[in-house]
Protein backbone atom coordinates (compact mmCIF):
# COMPACT_ATOMS: atom_id res chain seq x y z
CA UNK A 1 0.00 0.00 0.00
CA UNK A 2 0.95 3.45 -0.88
CA UNK A 3 0.06 7.11 -0.78
CA UNK A 4 -2.22 7.29 1.97
CA UNK A 5 -1.97 10.33 3.08
CA UNK A 6 -5.01 11.57 5.73
CA UNK A 7 -5.46 13.40 9.12
CA UNK A 8 -7.74 12.19 11.55
CA UNK A 9 -9.29 14.75 13.75
CA UNK A 10 -10.02 14.22 17.48
CA UNK A 11 -14.28 13.54 17.19
CA UNK A 12 -13.97 12.78 13.51
CA UNK A 13 -14.75 9.48 11.88
CA UNK A 14 -13.21 8.43 8.63
CA UNK A 15 -14.65 5.96 6.11
CA UNK A 16 -12.53 4.06 3.89
CA UNK A 17 -13.89 2.58 0.73
CA UNK A 18 -11.96 0.41 -2.16
CA UNK A 19 -12.46 -2.52 -4.11
CA UNK A 20 -11.54 -6.34 -2.02
CA UNK A 21 -8.02 -6.58 -1.61
CA UNK A 22 -7.02 -2.40 -2.51
CA UNK A 23 -5.55 -2.29 0.91
CA UNK A 24 -8.36 -1.09 3.30
CA UNK A 25 -7.60 -3.89 5.90
CA UNK A 26 -3.57 -3.35 5.44
CA UNK A 27 -4.33 0.21 6.29
CA UNK A 28 -6.14 0.01 9.22
CA UNK A 29 -3.67 -2.68 10.71
CA UNK A 30 -0.83 -0.47 10.08
CA UNK A 31 -2.73 2.02 12.17
CA UNK A 32 -2.99 -0.22 14.84
CA UNK A 33 0.21 -1.11 15.38
CA UNK A 34 0.12 -4.79 14.01
CA UNK A 35 1.96 -4.18 10.92
CA UNK A 36 4.89 -2.75 10.21
CA UNK A 37 5.47 0.77 8.04
CA UNK A 38 8.01 0.23 5.94
CA UNK A 39 8.08 3.95 4.86
CA UNK A 40 6.28 6.72 5.70
CA UNK A 41 5.10 6.78 8.99
CA UNK A 42 1.42 8.09 11.58
CA UNK A 43 1.92 10.74 13.61
CA UNK A 44 -0.38 10.96 16.75
CA UNK A 45 -0.44 14.38 18.15
CA UNK A 46 0.97 16.88 18.54
CA UNK A 47 2.57 15.47 15.71
CA UNK A 48 4.42 13.13 17.05
CA UNK A 49 6.14 10.35 15.11
CA UNK A 50 4.37 6.72 16.63
CA UNK A 51 5.97 3.69 17.37
CA UNK A 52 3.83 0.63 16.78
CA UNK A 53 3.60 0.07 20.25
CA UNK A 54 2.36 3.67 20.80
CA UNK A 55 0.05 3.09 18.26
CA UNK A 56 -1.46 0.24 20.25
CA UNK A 57 -1.91 2.01 22.77
CA UNK A 58 -3.51 4.52 21.74
CA UNK A 59 -5.91 2.41 19.08
CA UNK A 60 -8.13 -0.97 19.05
CA UNK A 61 -8.43 -2.74 15.92
CA UNK A 62 -11.31 -5.08 15.82
CA UNK A 63 -11.04 -6.76 12.22
CA UNK A 64 -12.95 -9.70 10.45
CA UNK A 65 -12.13 -12.30 12.37
CA UNK A 66 -13.64 -11.27 15.39
CA UNK A 67 -11.65 -12.98 18.48
CA UNK A 68 -14.76 -14.65 19.41
CA UNK A 69 -14.34 -18.36 20.65
CA UNK A 70 -17.28 -20.86 20.01
CA UNK A 71 -16.65 -22.90 23.55
CA UNK A 72 -16.91 -19.28 25.92
CA UNK A 73 -20.11 -17.43 26.97
CA UNK A 74 -20.18 -14.02 25.95
CA UNK A 75 -19.75 -12.76 29.97
CA UNK A 76 -16.68 -14.95 29.66
CA UNK A 77 -15.17 -12.98 26.67
CA UNK A 78 -16.06 -9.81 28.40
CA UNK A 79 -14.25 -11.30 31.77
CA UNK A 80 -11.25 -12.34 29.42
CA UNK A 81 -10.84 -8.60 27.53
CA UNK A 82 -11.31 -6.72 30.55
CA UNK A 83 -7.70 -8.22 32.24
CA UNK A 84 -6.30 -7.41 28.87
CA UNK A 85 -7.47 -3.94 28.80
CA UNK A 86 -6.39 -1.94 31.57
CA UNK A 87 -9.70 -0.48 33.87
CA UNK A 88 -11.27 -2.85 31.46
CA UNK A 89 -13.27 -4.46 34.02
CA UNK A 90 -14.96 -0.93 35.60
CA UNK A 91 -16.23 -0.97 31.67
CA UNK A 92 -18.03 -4.00 31.18
CA UNK A 93 -21.23 -2.97 31.80
CA UNK A 94 -20.85 0.04 30.20
CA UNK A 95 -20.30 -2.89 27.30
CA UNK A 96 -23.07 -4.49 28.00
CA UNK A 97 -25.40 -2.13 28.07
CA UNK A 98 -23.74 -0.46 24.93
CA UNK A 99 -24.34 -3.27 23.01
CA UNK A 100 -27.63 -4.72 24.02
CA UNK A 101 -25.60 -8.06 25.44
CA UNK A 102 -27.82 -8.55 28.94
CA UNK A 103 -29.97 -11.60 27.20
CA UNK A 104 -27.20 -13.18 25.65
CA UNK A 105 -24.04 -13.14 28.97
CA UNK A 106 -24.59 -16.13 29.65
CA UNK A 107 -25.03 -18.33 26.39
CA UNK A 108 -21.88 -19.39 24.23
CA UNK A 109 -21.17 -17.87 21.71
CA UNK A 110 -21.54 -20.90 19.38
CA UNK A 111 -24.49 -20.87 19.79
CA UNK A 112 -25.08 -16.85 18.86
CA UNK A 113 -26.00 -15.58 15.45
CA UNK A 114 -23.15 -14.04 13.68
CA UNK A 115 -25.01 -10.54 14.04
CA UNK A 116 -24.70 -11.76 18.10
CA UNK A 117 -21.09 -12.66 18.01
CA UNK A 118 -20.13 -9.93 16.46
CA UNK A 119 -22.15 -7.18 19.23
CA UNK A 120 -20.17 -9.20 21.43
CA UNK A 121 -16.46 -9.00 19.46
CA UNK A 122 -17.74 -5.10 19.13
CA UNK A 123 -18.25 -4.88 22.71
CA UNK A 124 -14.61 -5.00 23.23
CA UNK A 125 -14.32 -1.29 21.98
CA UNK A 126 -15.77 0.04 24.73
CA UNK A 127 -14.02 -2.40 27.25
CA UNK A 128 -10.75 -0.69 25.67
CA UNK A 129 -11.64 2.89 26.88
CA UNK A 130 -9.30 3.77 23.41
CA UNK A 131 -9.57 6.91 21.76
CA UNK A 132 -9.32 5.65 18.21
CA UNK A 133 -11.36 2.27 17.03
CA UNK A 134 -10.73 0.90 13.56
CA UNK A 135 -13.10 -1.14 12.58
CA UNK A 136 -13.04 -3.58 9.66
CA UNK A 137 -16.46 -3.91 8.04
CA UNK A 138 -18.05 -3.87 11.48
CA UNK A 139 -21.74 -3.95 10.17
CA UNK A 140 -20.98 -6.85 8.12
CA UNK A 141 -23.95 -9.84 9.56
CA UNK A 142 -25.40 -7.44 11.63
CA UNK A 143 -28.91 -6.59 11.08
CA UNK A 144 -30.55 -2.89 10.73
CA UNK A 145 -31.11 -2.59 14.39
CA UNK A 146 -27.85 -3.19 15.07
CA UNK A 147 -25.92 -1.59 12.33
CA UNK A 148 -28.18 1.83 13.55
CA UNK A 149 -26.86 1.23 17.23
CA UNK A 150 -23.47 1.02 16.27
CA UNK A 151 -23.11 3.98 14.38
CA UNK A 152 -25.07 5.82 17.45
CA UNK A 153 -22.35 4.05 19.46
CA UNK A 154 -19.34 5.69 16.79
CA UNK A 155 -20.78 9.38 17.24
CA UNK A 156 -21.22 9.10 21.03
CA UNK A 157 -17.44 8.23 20.81
CA UNK A 158 -16.74 10.77 18.49
CA UNK A 159 -19.07 13.39 20.82
CA UNK A 160 -16.56 12.21 23.91
CA UNK A 161 -13.54 13.39 21.42
CA UNK A 162 -12.80 10.24 20.17
CA UNK A 163 -11.89 9.18 16.31
CA UNK A 164 -12.66 6.19 14.63
CA UNK A 165 -11.59 4.70 11.16
CA UNK A 166 -14.37 2.45 9.51
CA UNK A 167 -13.39 0.18 6.35
CA UNK A 168 -17.19 -0.96 5.07
CA UNK A 169 -18.65 -1.70 2.00
CA UNK A 170 -21.89 0.97 2.55
CA UNK A 171 -23.03 -1.31 5.11
CA UNK A 172 -22.18 1.77 7.60
CA UNK A 173 -25.23 4.52 7.02
CA UNK A 174 -22.83 7.10 8.52
CA UNK A 175 -21.49 10.73 7.72
CA UNK A 176 -18.60 10.68 7.40
CA UNK A 177 -15.24 11.90 5.84
CA UNK A 178 -14.55 9.51 3.24
CA UNK A 179 -10.92 8.14 1.44
CA UNK A 180 -11.36 5.96 -1.18
CA UNK A 181 -8.65 3.55 -1.04
CA UNK A 182 -7.65 1.97 -4.47
CA UNK A 183 -5.38 -1.13 -5.95
CA UNK A 184 -2.26 0.12 -7.53
CA UNK A 185 -2.32 -0.61 -11.28
CA UNK A 186 -0.65 -3.64 -12.32
CA UNK A 187 3.38 -2.93 -14.05
CA UNK A 188 3.59 -4.11 -17.06
CA UNK B 1 -0.03 -10.52 36.02
CA UNK B 2 -3.80 -10.21 35.54
CA UNK B 3 -3.43 -10.86 32.07
CA UNK B 4 -1.02 -13.35 32.56
CA UNK B 5 -3.47 -16.05 34.89
CA UNK B 6 -6.69 -14.83 32.23
CA UNK B 7 -4.79 -16.22 29.59
CA UNK B 8 -3.84 -19.20 31.50
CA UNK B 9 -7.74 -19.56 33.29
CA UNK B 10 -9.32 -19.20 29.36
CA UNK B 11 -6.87 -21.78 27.57
CA UNK B 12 -7.74 -23.93 30.70
CA UNK B 13 -11.29 -23.55 30.04
CA UNK B 14 -11.01 -24.23 26.22
CA UNK B 15 -8.58 -27.21 26.22
CA UNK B 16 -11.24 -28.60 28.79
CA UNK B 17 -15.06 -27.87 26.71
CA UNK B 18 -13.10 -28.13 23.11
CA UNK B 19 -12.16 -31.25 22.48
CA UNK B 20 -11.34 -32.29 25.96
CA UNK B 21 -7.12 -31.29 25.43
CA UNK B 22 -6.04 -32.71 28.84
CA UNK B 23 -7.76 -36.68 27.91
CA UNK B 24 -6.44 -36.22 24.37
CA UNK B 25 -2.90 -36.13 26.06
CA UNK B 26 -3.17 -38.96 28.49
CA UNK B 27 -5.23 -40.92 26.21
CA UNK B 28 -2.44 -40.54 23.12
CA UNK B 29 0.40 -41.38 26.02
CA UNK B 30 -1.59 -44.35 27.24
CA UNK B 31 -1.86 -46.01 23.88
CA UNK B 32 1.17 -45.04 22.66
CA UNK B 33 3.00 -46.47 25.65
CA UNK B 34 0.68 -49.60 25.40
CA UNK B 35 1.68 -50.61 21.83
CA UNK B 36 5.47 -49.78 22.71
CA UNK B 37 4.85 -52.56 25.69
CA UNK B 38 2.86 -54.90 23.42
CA UNK B 39 5.61 -54.67 21.14
CA UNK B 40 8.83 -55.23 23.05
CA UNK B 41 7.30 -58.05 24.59
CA UNK B 42 6.73 -59.83 28.17
CA UNK B 43 9.93 -60.27 29.38
CA UNK B 44 10.07 -58.39 32.54
CA UNK B 45 13.35 -57.42 32.65
CA UNK B 46 13.40 -56.04 29.18
CA UNK B 47 10.40 -54.15 29.55
CA UNK B 48 11.76 -52.53 32.50
CA UNK B 49 14.75 -51.46 31.15
CA UNK B 50 12.53 -49.48 28.38
CA UNK B 51 10.40 -48.04 31.35
CA UNK B 52 11.73 -44.80 31.38
CA UNK B 53 13.20 -43.99 27.55
CA UNK B 54 9.59 -45.52 26.59
CA UNK B 55 7.63 -43.69 28.90
CA UNK B 56 10.10 -39.97 27.94
CA UNK B 57 9.77 -40.28 24.58
CA UNK B 58 6.05 -40.82 24.61
CA UNK B 59 5.70 -37.83 26.90
CA UNK B 60 7.34 -35.77 24.59
CA UNK B 61 5.22 -37.47 21.55
CA UNK B 62 2.22 -36.56 23.70
CA UNK B 63 3.51 -32.95 23.95
CA UNK B 64 4.12 -32.77 20.27
CA UNK B 65 0.90 -33.36 18.94
CA UNK B 66 -0.85 -30.87 20.85
CA UNK B 67 1.56 -28.03 20.05
CA UNK B 68 -0.50 -27.01 17.02
CA UNK B 69 -3.41 -25.49 18.94
CA UNK B 70 -0.54 -23.31 20.93
CA UNK B 71 -1.54 -20.66 18.91
CA UNK B 72 -3.03 -21.47 15.65
CA UNK B 73 -6.84 -20.87 16.56
CA UNK B 74 -6.13 -17.81 18.43
CA UNK B 75 -4.27 -16.93 14.89
CA UNK B 76 -7.01 -17.83 13.05
CA UNK B 77 -9.80 -16.16 14.77
CA UNK B 78 -8.34 -13.09 15.59
CA UNK B 79 -7.65 -13.44 19.05
CA UNK B 80 -4.05 -13.60 18.73
CA UNK B 81 -4.74 -10.00 17.63
CA UNK B 82 -5.83 -8.30 20.82
CA UNK B 83 -3.27 -10.53 22.55
CA UNK B 84 -0.22 -8.35 20.57
CA UNK B 85 -2.47 -5.36 20.61
CA UNK B 86 -2.58 -5.54 24.55
CA UNK B 87 0.52 -7.16 25.33
CA UNK B 88 3.14 -4.45 27.66
CA UNK B 89 5.34 -7.32 26.87
CA UNK B 90 3.98 -10.58 24.48
CA UNK B 91 6.68 -12.82 26.10
CA UNK B 92 5.09 -13.38 28.90
CA UNK B 93 1.63 -13.83 27.18
CA UNK B 94 3.78 -16.87 25.31
CA UNK B 95 4.96 -18.14 28.71
CA UNK B 96 1.49 -17.59 30.09
CA UNK B 97 0.28 -19.89 27.08
CA UNK B 98 3.11 -22.85 27.64
CA UNK B 99 1.97 -22.89 31.36
CA UNK B 100 -1.32 -23.65 29.99
CA UNK B 101 -0.16 -25.93 27.56
CA UNK B 102 1.86 -27.45 30.34
CA UNK B 103 -0.86 -28.31 32.56
CA UNK B 104 -3.26 -29.70 29.88
CA UNK B 105 -0.90 -31.38 28.19
CA UNK B 106 1.94 -32.41 30.15
CA UNK B 107 0.61 -32.90 33.44
CA UNK B 108 -2.21 -35.36 32.86
CA UNK B 109 0.73 -37.31 31.00
CA UNK B 110 2.43 -37.01 34.68
CA UNK B 111 -0.79 -38.20 36.39
CA UNK B 112 -1.62 -41.61 33.83
CA UNK B 113 2.45 -42.46 33.95
CA UNK B 114 2.62 -44.29 37.41
CA UNK B 115 -0.53 -46.31 35.89
CA UNK B 116 1.25 -47.25 32.32
CA UNK B 117 4.37 -47.93 34.08
CA UNK B 118 2.90 -50.93 35.49
CA UNK B 119 2.81 -52.26 32.40
CA UNK B 120 6.76 -52.00 32.05
CA UNK B 121 6.96 -53.26 35.04
CA UNK B 122 8.79 -50.55 36.80
CA UNK B 123 9.95 -51.38 39.97
CA UNK B 124 8.63 -49.41 43.04
CA UNK B 125 12.16 -47.36 43.94
CA UNK B 126 12.13 -46.51 39.93
CA UNK B 127 8.45 -44.48 40.31
CA UNK B 128 9.82 -41.27 42.54
CA UNK B 129 12.98 -40.66 40.13
CA UNK B 130 10.62 -40.86 36.84
CA UNK B 131 7.94 -39.17 38.45
CA UNK B 132 10.46 -36.20 39.44
CA UNK B 133 12.53 -36.07 36.01
CA UNK B 134 8.79 -35.50 33.73
CA UNK B 135 7.71 -33.41 36.53
CA UNK B 136 11.43 -30.78 36.32
CA UNK B 137 11.27 -31.82 32.12
CA UNK B 138 8.48 -31.64 31.00
CA UNK B 139 7.54 -28.07 31.13
CA UNK B 140 11.11 -27.07 28.90
CA UNK B 141 8.78 -29.58 26.30
CA UNK B 142 6.12 -26.89 25.97
CA UNK B 143 8.14 -24.02 26.53
CA UNK B 144 10.53 -25.11 23.74
CA UNK B 145 7.22 -26.43 21.63
CA UNK B 146 5.88 -23.01 21.78
CA UNK B 147 8.85 -21.91 19.30
CA UNK B 148 8.06 -24.31 17.14
CA UNK B 149 4.28 -23.38 17.36
CA UNK B 150 4.81 -20.04 16.84
CA UNK B 151 7.51 -20.04 13.77
CA UNK B 152 4.65 -22.40 12.17
CA UNK B 153 1.36 -20.05 12.55
CA UNK B 154 -0.26 -19.79 9.39
CA UNK B 155 0.64 -23.42 7.99
CA UNK B 156 -1.83 -25.26 7.01
CA UNK B 157 -0.10 -28.22 7.94
CA UNK B 158 2.25 -27.16 10.78
CA UNK B 159 3.07 -30.37 12.78
CA UNK B 160 5.67 -31.58 11.12
CA UNK B 161 7.76 -28.31 10.21
CA UNK B 162 7.02 -27.64 14.55
CA UNK B 163 8.54 -30.82 15.13
CA UNK B 164 11.64 -30.51 13.20
CA UNK B 165 12.32 -26.60 14.12
CA UNK B 166 11.46 -28.00 17.72
CA UNK B 167 13.83 -31.70 17.91
CA UNK B 168 17.27 -30.22 18.33
CA UNK B 169 15.67 -28.14 21.16
CA UNK B 170 14.13 -31.19 22.78
CA UNK B 171 17.16 -33.45 22.21
CA UNK B 172 19.10 -32.54 25.69
CA UNK B 173 15.42 -32.54 27.59
CA UNK B 174 15.08 -36.51 26.72
CA UNK B 175 18.83 -37.41 27.19
CA UNK B 176 18.94 -36.01 30.59
CA UNK B 177 15.27 -36.71 31.31
CA UNK B 178 15.58 -40.47 30.72
CA UNK B 179 19.30 -40.27 32.44
CA UNK B 180 17.92 -38.53 35.70
CA UNK B 181 14.88 -41.44 35.68
CA UNK B 182 17.24 -44.64 34.88
CA UNK B 183 19.94 -43.67 37.54
CA UNK B 184 16.82 -42.69 40.28
CA UNK B 185 15.50 -46.41 39.62
CA UNK B 186 19.39 -47.78 39.74
CA UNK B 187 20.29 -45.40 42.80
CA UNK B 188 23.51 -43.90 41.08
CA UNK B 189 25.01 -41.08 42.14
CA UNK B 190 24.55 -39.23 38.96
CA UNK B 191 20.84 -39.01 39.88
CA UNK B 192 20.74 -35.71 41.37
CA UNK B 193 23.39 -33.87 38.47
CA UNK B 194 21.47 -35.03 36.25
CA UNK B 195 17.57 -33.83 37.54
CA UNK B 196 19.50 -30.60 38.62
CA UNK B 197 21.10 -30.52 34.65
CA UNK B 198 17.13 -31.15 33.51
CA UNK B 199 16.18 -28.17 35.93
CA UNK B 200 18.77 -26.02 34.13
CA UNK B 201 17.14 -26.77 30.60
CA UNK B 202 13.84 -26.11 31.98
CA UNK B 203 14.84 -23.04 33.59
CA UNK B 204 16.94 -22.08 30.18
CA UNK B 205 13.60 -23.04 28.14
CA UNK B 206 11.42 -20.76 29.94
CA UNK B 207 14.05 -18.02 29.04
CA UNK B 208 14.44 -18.48 25.74
CA UNK B 209 10.63 -20.06 24.83
CA UNK B 210 8.94 -16.74 25.41
CA UNK B 211 11.68 -14.61 23.55
CA UNK B 212 12.25 -16.90 20.57
CA UNK B 213 8.17 -17.31 20.47
CA UNK B 214 7.47 -13.68 20.94
CA UNK B 215 10.13 -12.43 18.27
CA UNK B 216 8.42 -15.35 15.91
CA UNK B 217 4.52 -14.14 16.63
CA UNK B 218 5.58 -10.56 15.91
CA UNK B 219 7.29 -11.69 12.67
CA UNK B 220 4.47 -13.82 11.35
CA UNK B 221 1.51 -11.22 12.07
CA UNK B 222 3.91 -8.66 9.93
Amino acid sequence: MSGATFKLQSGETLLLKGSNGAGKTTLLRALAGLLPISGGRVLLAPAVKASPSELRAAAIYVGHTDGVKSAMTAAEHLLFWSRLYPGGAARIDAAVAAFGLDDLLKIRTGALSAGQRRRVALARLVISGKPIWLLDEPGASMDAESNANLIALVLAHNARGGAAVIATHDRIAITARTLVVERAPQAA
Amino acid sequence: MSAFLAIVRRDLALAFRAGGGALQSMTFFALAALIFALAIGPEPALLQGFAAPVLWAVALFAAVVSLDRLFQADFEDGSLDTMIETAEFLELQVLAKALAHWLTAGLPVIAATPAIALLFNLPPEGYAPLLASLLVGTPALSLFGAIGAAVGLGLRRASIPMAILSAPLYAPTLIFGVNAAQAGASGSPEYAPSLLLLGAISLFSALLGPIAGAAAIRLNMS
